[in-house]
């Protein structure tokens, strides 16, 4: 038996890089220090796995399954590349080259998650710092619109409300704050919780941004909030020496979408006239933050990048994958490390079901379910190492644990294999 | 491969060659004395060869660079072109793609790029960055002046121990020099605050920005690094600055033994005399004569080009400064135990005097001090202006024309805020092939670039521009046209550029230093460090480093160290 310390969890986006595994004849018996979520992925990646490539469902070998996908998208006059967020920085990177040779649209899966932050950043800025930031030196700390304890299970203890850092010692010397439309177990262990009305936050960010700057509000109660609260909330936060306000979909979901971090962004910068204050999205996918820097370095863009011009344009809202697939666009699509199936809304998955569908995954999903190739690829970050993004855009190296089974290749590889043969074909 | 470049007019200053007509031979990517009559010919009658370009300092790769190009869709939309059978698409202006800076460099005759400011815990980024910028050879600067473990061994009087500690640092995450950035003030900037003098302290290190840029600048030379300390200025982008820039160079002035022990970075950008905007005025002549009258140091200009700009750096406190008077949209970033990073977009007009005057302090210092091969060429890409801009600066100081032609354009109250307009001085090929490749390359230490002579790399670049015929003065377009578009550009014995277009595209190599160090030492201070790193970071040591087998052309420098 052997122990692997300092394994990087290639789930969520906190990327806790302090994992211990034990492996005995090449599986993992034991994780130390994960969260439930965590020791789940580590003991369980092998369930309900593909072992086999196939085409229309029956098994075929991986250069046949590869020739077919190679067809597929050599053929096709629009095909769509979409998903990346669970797959290595290494494979995103030969993703974004097949995407312009064959005059694709690459999208990751920011686009229905944080794109509206990405959208709301690219219109207003953003001030925000690494989580170390917020561990050695954050007084005060907001959730809004999140619930780490269910979503990032760690984050709260190892980055943000009960970690402990150079300055600030532990949650007793910080003050938590959670905004949220129902008293989840995270706003459960605040000392504020502000339950705000539902698709109201845009209000309540910029009242707060009001109070901060002028002291009192006219109206009596805002998005349900009494005035004297958002007002001595005001207080609060210019009182404090640091502050750092995380959210989550609850934000970039809900009505007002990219407008409501612009109204954080607007409000976070107005508080850093009084102290410091930064804020960010929690991301969920391991590597989306990573999705969104490689094809930014690539092509200019962090998501939804369309080639068919030959160079990268991007337009949201148009060349999304979702809006792309809603409209009938496009007519072949390539699925990596993702499950579109399973939360696109209907009209986009009728589309998906009648265009020929590559999808590289380890197990079967939803999306398995329509595609027309399906090879199967390594866990990365069990069975191969890699590059990934954290949510604050610290990069780490994932590692391999244990060895795949055998003749499985990594998202890499196949994509790989795939590009070459393209460039064969496609001048 | 062989290859003879025949009949060229060649600028070599490293090796005192001033436009003499000769061949260079290159062999398996090395000049060499001769080669055998099948090497291919490169006929480069009546045009003009220099060394490859070398850049000290510019923003190309990494965490800063992306969030720039991440912030600002705005800047790619109208600088595209599609992929060709060679090259990938290129896009954006100011903070281009990765393929995009590497292509632009390379049709510029520049052949190798320093990334200016990588923070630690971010390099991993920056070295994937550089992984995908083809043709040219880079390395980067790891920013270390606000690592709270360097403050608290300078901040102990441990310099010995904090020299280990870059030796490793720089070996595990593959840098290549000491890079200061607003020393103190970026680590108060943690807290919303900054430093307004060298002699300030930085609590709670009980440590000034004097001392921290002294202890530095002492490790420098226990390390013997290639480099000196890079060092961006306290003060940065305020009225008045020139002393402090002035200072920062004498605080290191007695530490020096006749070589430059100190490179301050972007002048133009800490050359501000005056009190407020209001009454700037330039401080070139001030900051010219320190220069010219000590030798310790070594500058680049950032030089300000008219039009658009992405003002990035890691001085966070200094781009709040810059969001507040312009109301760009602005974005920060920083970065735990270890700094920050600022963004803000800008556009430089000529009409606003502020500017204007910015753009003639650039001109004022290059004209002015004296010793070309301690001055370089920079627009500290993307902050003054795109690197592509070069051919444009370079038009200023070859030709006082050129120069007279833009004052007629700028602000009027500017132009009596400095002195530019009484300055007659214009460069040569010889002085432009020094600030452009040899001075720069002999800064960073780089024996086998910014010179043709045998041994060295053959990274030569070749201009359709007789320089014997030609009048820059008169000529000025002629001269930036021409050099805005090589006719060859070679790197490593391959054409890479051919009139001005690709031709070949490959990854360069990315060099980084390795100074020597006792097992024991380096032993005593890594378990200092792994206990601090568990208090100040948010990852494991383990998981800090870098491996070799990340670098797609690792280029390791072994540093014969003075411990």
């Amino acid at each position: 038996m052997r122990t692997i310390s300092n394994v990087v969890c290639p789930f969520c986006g906190s990327l806790c890089d302090d994992i211990e595994v034990d492996v005995e004849d090449n599986r993992i018996v034991k994780v130390r220090r994960g969260c439930a979520i965590s020791v789940t992925k580590f003991t369980k990646y092998n369930e309900e796995r593909i072992y086999k490539p196939r085409i229309n469902g029956k098994e075929v070998s991986l250069e046949e399954a590869i020739d077919e996908a190679v067809k597929i998208l050599a053929n096709a006059k629009y095909p769509a590349l979409y998903g990346w967020s669970s797959t290595s920085t290494e494979a995103i990177n030969i993703g974004v080259e097949i995407a312009e040779l064959i005059g694709g649209v690459m999208d990751n899966t920011a686009s229905v998650c944080h794109g509206p932050t990405i959208i709301g950043e690219q219109d207003a800025g953003i001030s925000t710092c690494t989580l170390g930031q917020v561990k050695n030196r954050a007084d005060l700390i907001i959730y809004w619109g999140c619930n780490p304890v269910h979503a990032h299970p760690r984050h709260m203890a190892r980055y943000s409300a009960a970690s402990k850092g150079r300055f600030i010692k532990g949650r007793k010397e910080r003050k938590v704050i959670v905004v949220d439309v129902r008293k989840t177990h995270t706003a459960k262990t605040a000392d504020i919780f502000i339950q705000v009305k539902p698709n109201s936050d845009y209000e309540l960010l910029t009242a707060l941004r009001w109070a901060v700057k002028n002291g009192e509000l006219e109206q009596e109660e805002i998005s349900g909030i009494p005035a004297e609260k958002i007002e001595e909330l005001a207080d609060m936060l210019i009182s404090c020496r640091f502050g750092a306000l995380f959210f989550g979909l609850g934000l970039t979901m809900s009505a007002g979408k990219a407008r409501n971090i612009e109204a954080a962004v607007a409000l976070v910068r107005e508080l850093n006239n009084y102290t410091k204050f930064v804020m960010m999205p929690m991301r969920g996918h391991f590597n989306v933050t990573g999705a969104n820097e490689v094809m930014a370095w690539a092509t200019g863009f962090p998501f939804a990048v369309d080639f068919s011009r030959g160079y990268p344009f991007y337009n949201p809202g148009d060349t999304t994958f979702v809006d792309v697939l809603t409209r009938g666009d496009c007519d072949a699509a390539l699925i990596v490390a993702s499950d579109p199936v399973s939360g696109f809304p209907a009209e986009a998955i009728r589309n998906l079901a009648k265009i020929p569908v590559i999808t590289l995954d380890h197990h079967e999903t939803l999306t398995t379910t329509i595609s027309k190739v399906v090879i199967p690829t390594t866990v990365v970050g069990i069975e191969t190492e890699g590059s990934a993004y954290r949510m604050d855009a610290v990069p780490l190296r994932l590692k391999k644990l244990v060895e795949p089974p055998p003749g499985i290749p990594s998202d890499e590889e196949v994509l790989k294999m795939i590009l070459k043969k393209l460039k064969e074909r496609v001048k | 491969m062989e290859l003879l470049i025949k009949n060229g007019y060649v600028y070599d200053p490293i090796n005192k060659i001033d436009g003499e007509k000769m061949d260079i031979a290159v062999k398996d990517g090395k000049i060499v004395e001769s080669v055998s009559s099948s090497a291919k010919v490169i006929d480069a009658t009546n045009m003009l060869v220099m060394p490859g370009g070398v850049d000290i300092h510019s923003h190309i790769a990494g965490s800063k660079v992306n969030s720039g190009r991440i912030l600002r869709p705005e800047d790619h939309y109208k600088d595209v072109k599609p992929r060709t059978a060679i090259t990938r698409a290129e896009v954006g202006h100011t903070v281009p793609s990765t393929y995009t800076i590497g292509y632009r460099y390379a049709r510029l005759g520049y052949t190798t790029v320093i990334e200016a400011a990588s923070p630690p815990l971010k390099t991993r980024h920056t070295h994937e960055e550089l992984n995908d910028i083809p043709l040219i050879d880079k390395s980067c600067y790891l920013v270390l002046d606000n690592n709270w473990i360097v403050l608290d061994y300078l901040s102990q009087g441990e310099i010995n121990k904090c020299a280990a500690f870059i030796a490793w640092i720089l070996k595990a995450l593959k840098g290549y020099a000491i890079k200061i950035v607003n020393p103190g003030g970026v680590e108060l900037w943690g807290w919303g605050k900054n430093v307004e003098s060298l002699d300030d302290q930085v609590p709670p290190f009980d440590i000034t920005p004097r001392e921290i840029i002294r202890g530095l600048c002492k490790v420098n030379k226990i390390l013997n690094l290639p480099h000196t300390i890079h060092v961006h200025t306290n003060n940065l982008g305020k009225p008045g600055n020139y002393r402090t820039t002035i200072e920062t160079m004498d605080a290191v002035g007695d530490l020096a033994n006749g070589r430059p022990n100190i490179h301050i970075t972007h002048v133009q950008f800490c050359g501000y005399a005056g009190y407020s905007w209001i009454t700037l005025r330039s401080g070139a002549p001030e900051i010219a004569k320190y220069v010219n009258n000590h030798p310790h140091v070594t500058i680049d200009l950032g030089q300000i080009v008219f039009g658009e700009a992405t003002t990035m750096t890691g001085d966070g406190p200094f781009q709040y400064i810059l969001h507040n008077l312009t109301g760009n949209k602005w974005k920060n970033a920083d970065v735990e135990a270890e700094g920050s990073a600022g963004i803000v977009p800008y556009k430089y007009r000529r009409k606003n005097m502020v500017n204007a005057i910015q753009w003639s302090i650039g001109l004022e210092l290059a004209l002015l001090i004296k010793d070309p091969w301690r001055l370089f060429l920079t627009t500290d890409h993307p902050n003054a202006g795109p690197f592509t801009e070069y051919p444009r600066v370079i038009a200023w100081l070859m030709s006082t024309k050129a120069r007279e032609k833009t004052m007629e354009k700028i602000n009027k109250r500017a132009k009596k805020r400095g002195v530019l307009a009484s300055i007659d001085r214009e460069y040569t090929f010889y002085e432009i092939a020094i600030i452009t490749r040899a001075a720069t390359a002999k800064a960073l230490n780089l024996e086998n670039k910014g010179h043709l002579g045998v041994g060295a790399d053959a990274d030569i670049s070749i201009y359709n521009i007789n320089p014997m015929e030609i009048d820059p003065s008169k000529e000025y377009k002629k001269v930036r046209r021409a050099l805005k578009r090589a006719a060859y550009t070679i790197k490593g014995g391959e054409i890479i550029v051919k009139d001005g277009e690709i031709v070949k595209s490959f990854i360069g190599e990315t060099f980084w230093v390795k100074p020597t160090m006792s097992k024991d030492l380096e032993r005593e201070v890594l378990k200092e460090v792994s206990e601090k790193f568990k208090e100040y970071y948010t990852v494991s040591l383990e998981n800090y480093v870098i491996g070799e087998s990340e670098l797609a052309s690792s280029k390791p420098i072994t540093v014969k160290t003075n411990f």
